[in-house]
């Protein structure tokens, strides 16, 4: 989607502000609500593309405004109510619904652990043909889907290079919808920074985008 | 957020509670009295941790593990580790940059937001710069969870398009002929900049060299020098 939360080569939000010695965490809240994400994340009801695209449906003046976790509580009461793990009431009162059955938890410490341990790999092992190569001229695909996509507006319609191919992914426009997970091949792309921005940019410079098969096209 | 709002959470939490915690019960039965109210994502968050508790949908010692692994035990001390052994060992170096999973493993790193990582070297002609515009992609087992600046606005919005002007409110300054790469992380992939390894260095173990690696030097918006020796943050 065209979302706010899409800001590469946007102006206007000021200098990057730099915090000397920052803590982990400013407010204990903040450390609770990254684990609850990872514990709530456990039941499987969602998957991380889906979790991104919690937070990007946050409407953008509220995005604007909202500290990072705080976009983190409101993607994750999104999935939970989404996902009927607890309703919207039970959210506002804080309080399990009369009679609701008392579940045994996803995520014990141990759990936690492991998951830290070994994280959840994107990658799938299956055998695709690449539809690109090294080297091979591209094109990001000037698309744009109103659902969650991993292709920034930047790119889109731009020129670049295939660096190299980094295997067989999850492809995020499907998972995240819950519409299968679509596997293909994910390529860093090398844009030269006077493509994107023209002759304002560096000569020499350039960014690299990582894209998925169905974002490209041959150029 | 209104008046209604406010009074509907504080209720909430307070309702949650059984189970509350004394400081919730102190910040609502002295929330008229004082300004410094705790801010409505204590209140929520609580309230939200107390319902999952309730239900059994989360387990409170879980979440202490995950808060206590990324406080204190993961971070960019990791990164410092790795950096200092490829600047140490040529063959781990070659490694690293061809097979990043496998060589940071070697140091018993790995995991969660680390699942594929790529790590890319800065020379005297290249300086690299990761971000990920799209939202706070990160590679967590070797830097811990990102500063706030690296989840900002301002950078996600300007490290593709300004990545010169960026670096120089970090206070590095880069000759015209060097070339700089952005890597947005739009995919799983999680990216570490190999710093070059500052001259003087020359002798160093890899303890002593691990402890001038900073973390910004690791995302790129540093170089690693030898005066500023010292914290990884």
């Amino acid at each position: 989607m065209n979302g706010v939360h899409d800001m590469g080569g946007m102006h206007g939000m000021g200098p990057v502000e730099a915090e000397k010695s920052e803590p982990v965490f400013h407010h204990s809240w903040e450390a609770r609500i990254f684990a609850m994400n990872r514990a709530m994340g456990a039941w499987r009801k969602w998957n991380l593309d889906a979790s991104r695209h919690s937070r990007e449906l946050i409407p953008p003046a509220e995005y604007l405004r909202m500290s990072y976790y705080e976009r983190w509580v409101a993607g994750l009461v999104d999935l939970i109510v989404k996902s009927e793990l607890a309703t919207r009431a039970e959210v506002e009162s804080g309080a399990p619904a009369a009679r609701s059955v008392k579940a045994v938890p996803a995520l014990t410490p141990d759990k936690a652990m492991a998951l830290v341990a070994k994280g959840l790999p994107a990658s799938r092992d299956v055998k695709l043909t690449a539809w690109f190569q090294a080297g091979q001229r591209v094109r990001a695909r000037n698309m744009h889907p109103v659902g969650h996509t991993r292709l920034p507006r930047y790119a889109r319609g731009k020129f670049g290079t295939i660096d190299r191919d980094h295997g067989v992914f999850v492809f995020p426009d499907t998972n995240a919808h819950f519409l299968g997970e679509k596997p293909q091949h994910v390529y860093s792309v090398c844009f030269a920074a006077r493509e994107l921005w023209g002759e304002q940019a560096a000569p020499k410079d350039s960014v690299y985008v990582d894209l998925w098969d169905d974002y490209l096209e041959p150029a | 957020m209104t008046t209604t709002r406010r009074d509907f959470l504080t209720a909430a939490a307070a309702t949650a509670g059984a189970a509350m915690t004394p400081d919730l019960n102190h910040a609502h039965q002295h929330e008229h009295e004082h300004q410094a109210v705790p801010s409505d994502p204590t209140l929520r968050v609580k309230a939200l941790e107390s319902l999952l508790v309730e239900k059994g949908l989360v387990d409170r010692a879980a979440l202490d593990a995950l808060v206590d692994t990324y406080e204190h035990k993961i971070g960019p001390r990791n990164g410092a580790r790795v950096v200092a052994r490829a600047w140490s060992d040529p063959a781990y170096k070659q490694r690293l940059l061809s097979d990043a999973n496998a060589a940071i493993a070697e140091l018993g790193y790995g995991g969660m937001q680390g699942e594929h990582m790529v790590v890319i070297e800065n020379s005297a002609k290249v300086h690299n710069l990761v971000v990920c515009t799209l939202c706070s992609c990160y590679p967590w087992p070797v830097l811990g969870l990102p500063p706030v600046w690296y989840k900002s606005s301002p950078y996600r919005s300007r490290a593709v398009i300004d990545p010169r002007g960026v670096l120089r409110e970090f206070g590095l300054e880069l000759p015209e002929d060097v070339e700089v790469r952005v890597w947005d992380s739009t995919a799983e992939l999680r990216y570490l900049v190999l710093p070059e390894r500052p001259a003087g260095t020359e002798g160093m173990g890899e303890e002593a060299l691990a402890a001038l690696v900073t973390r910004d030097a690791m995302v790129g918006v540093a170089k690693v020098s030898v005066s500023k020796a010292g914290s990884a943050a």
